[in-house]
């Protein structure tokens, strides 16, 4: 298992290939599909220039971003003295924001976005031009992995909803496996076309 | 309010007891322990897998995450999904009240983390957060004869129903007509489109006929079945067991990392359907099965 820390290095990230399982340490932060909608729509397509009210958060989000992580995920979450916790966090599927995570990457330098269930063509292609990967968590392993978040740094964007916010976190030991690589390598595609042929063989044999 | 009159009109009935309480722990079980019958499914798997692959390195946190949640009393998985619950009741009681007090065991469940807040509206995009809002969480009644009420709650999460689909026979593009191979066609092509979507390994509600609307509904009522089971009718057991082991041999394997385990059960029902239309759903269900019972005679109460 290969230890990463955030913030990552494109040389690291250059270094891992699809299959290889890493742990990842560090600050990074949740985001899914009101958030990505969101930095698109502020962010990306003002290149850099957000209305005003939405300036103080975009330079937040930079500095996180930077060879930072993108979580998908939405949280369960508990209050206790004011004090926020993380008491099931999985990935959420991750192909939604497909349509939005390639400019994402490309605008904040992100190195890497975990999820569940893998990313398409445009995805693949910004890993490579970037030096980002994509990480599967394990889907339902909900309160498995929320032992990995020892902190919530603070959280944004809270009136889109508990699950929708940008939660900033701090990860000890994340468990993650590479299965989008930044040399064009995916695995889910692998898996799509072998099970291809053989539904072929199933429904046409 | 409602509750107060009903509870005016009830107080002869033990049946009437407020069992908004009760609600919430069936809520907790189903949330935060996966039943029995599944854990077993999922060690079976975890066996048959390849040492040290991907799929059988999934499979342990799996199952090491069962474990947690139930000694810990949290939510299996963070998206605890769309609260679906089937009540069958005796002439005489009232659903607007159960209704009521369902509604209101959401809102404290998800006080209580056993529940994400996942109630959005549609037009405003606001999160209810509390879990209720217009038609949420689904309630069906059915009035029965037996003695006391019955409830069964499904927590259907949002990734494996995304993947769950319809289909319209005949589809020529799979070569499926309006019979059991054509359904078998139609089950292995959505499967395949499911991939690791849905968090597999699923389990697959099928149901065959209907209109829109009641397969949909059909397809996710028969998830209440034991994974393990065989269906009473030998046609659709036959053809359950040959799309078990079908739809492993797509080699897709658990969160679609590859491997043996793809689909843990296949639960196939029929219902009447008009002469021209003939509706194949499939209600695609991630690893996460989770469901709870609870049945309530006089003043107990029991969960399963």
């Amino acid at each position: 298992m290969r230890k990463l820390t955030v913030p990552i290095s494109e040389a690291d990230i250059r270094a891992l290939r699809v299959g290889e399982a890493v742990s990842l340490n560090g600050v990074i932060v949740t985001a899914r599909d009101a958030a990505h909608k969101y930095m698109i729509e502020n962010f990306v397509k003002t290149g850099g220039n957000p209305p005003a009210a939405e300036a103080a958060l975009y330079q937040e989000l930079k500095k996180v971003l930077a060879d930072g992580v993108i979580y998908h995920c939405g949280p369960v979450v508990q209050q206790t003295d004011g004090k926020w916790s993380f008491v099931a966090a999985g990935p959420t599927t991750s192909i939604r924001e497909e349509p939005y995570q390639a400019d994402v990457i490309a605008h904040f330098g992100v190195r890497a976005v975990i999820g569940k269930g893998g990313m398409g063509a445009q995805t693949l292609k910004a890993c490579q031009d970037y030096g980002a990967v994509y990480l599967h968590a394990i889907g339902g392993a909900a309160t498995f992995i929320a032992e990995s978040v020892k902190e919530v740094l603070t959280v944004y964007k809270l009136d889109f909803g508990v699950p929708e916010a940008f939660w900033v976190i701090r990860v000890e030991d994340f468990p993650a496996v590479v299965t989008m690589d930044s040399h064009g390598g995916s695995l889910h595609e692998l898996i799509k076309e072998q099970s291809a042929q053989k539904l072929t063989e199933l429904i046409r044999g | 309010m409602t509750l107060t009159l009903f509870r005016i009109a009830s107080e002869k009935d033990s049946l009437m007891q407020d069992l908004t309480e009760a609600f919430v722990e069936l809520i907790r079980r189903a949330s935060t322990q996966l039943p029995a019958d599944m854990e077993r499914a999922l060690r079976k798997a975890r066996d048959q897998e390849e040492p040290g692959s991907a799929a059988q390195k999934a499979l342990d946190t799996i199952l090491k995450n069962v474990e947690m949640s139930r000694a810990r009393s949290s939510a299996i998985c963070q998206d605890t999904g769309t609260p679906i619950f089937t009540i069958h009741y005796p002439l005489g009681v009232s659903t607007r009240a159960l209704a009521d007090q369902i509604r209101r065991a959401c809102a404290i469940a998800t006080e209580r983390s056993f529940l994400r807040p996942n109630a959005v509206d549609s037009l405003t995009g606001k999160n209810s957060g509390n879990n209720t809002g217009v038609d949420f969480p689904t309630v069906h009644f059915e009035e029965w004869d037996e003695e006391g009420i019955k409830v069964d709650l499904i927590l259907k999460g949002g990734g494996c129903e995304n993947v769950s689909t319809q289909y319209e026979l005949p589809n020529s593009e799979l070569g499926a007509g309006r019979d059991l191979e054509g359904v078998r066609r139609v089950v292995l092509d959505a499967v395949h489109k499911a991939q690791g979507l849905g968090c597999s390994p699923g389990v697959l509600g099928i149901a065959i006929g209907g209109d829109r609307g009641t397969s949909y509904l059909k397809s996710k009522q028969l998830l209440l079945r034991p994974v393990d089971d065989a269906n009473e009718q030998p046609e659709l057991a036959a053809l359950e067991q040959r799309l078990l082991e079908e739809t492993n041999q797509l080699g897709i394997g658990p969160m679609g990392f590859g491997g043996k385990t793809t689909v843990l059960g296949v639960k196939i029902g029929t219902l009447h359907r008009l002469p021209a239309s003939f509706f194949v759903s499939v209600a695609y269900m991630c690893w996460a099965n989770r469901r709870a019972s609870m049945r309530v005679i006089g003043q107990e109460i029991t969960y399963a």
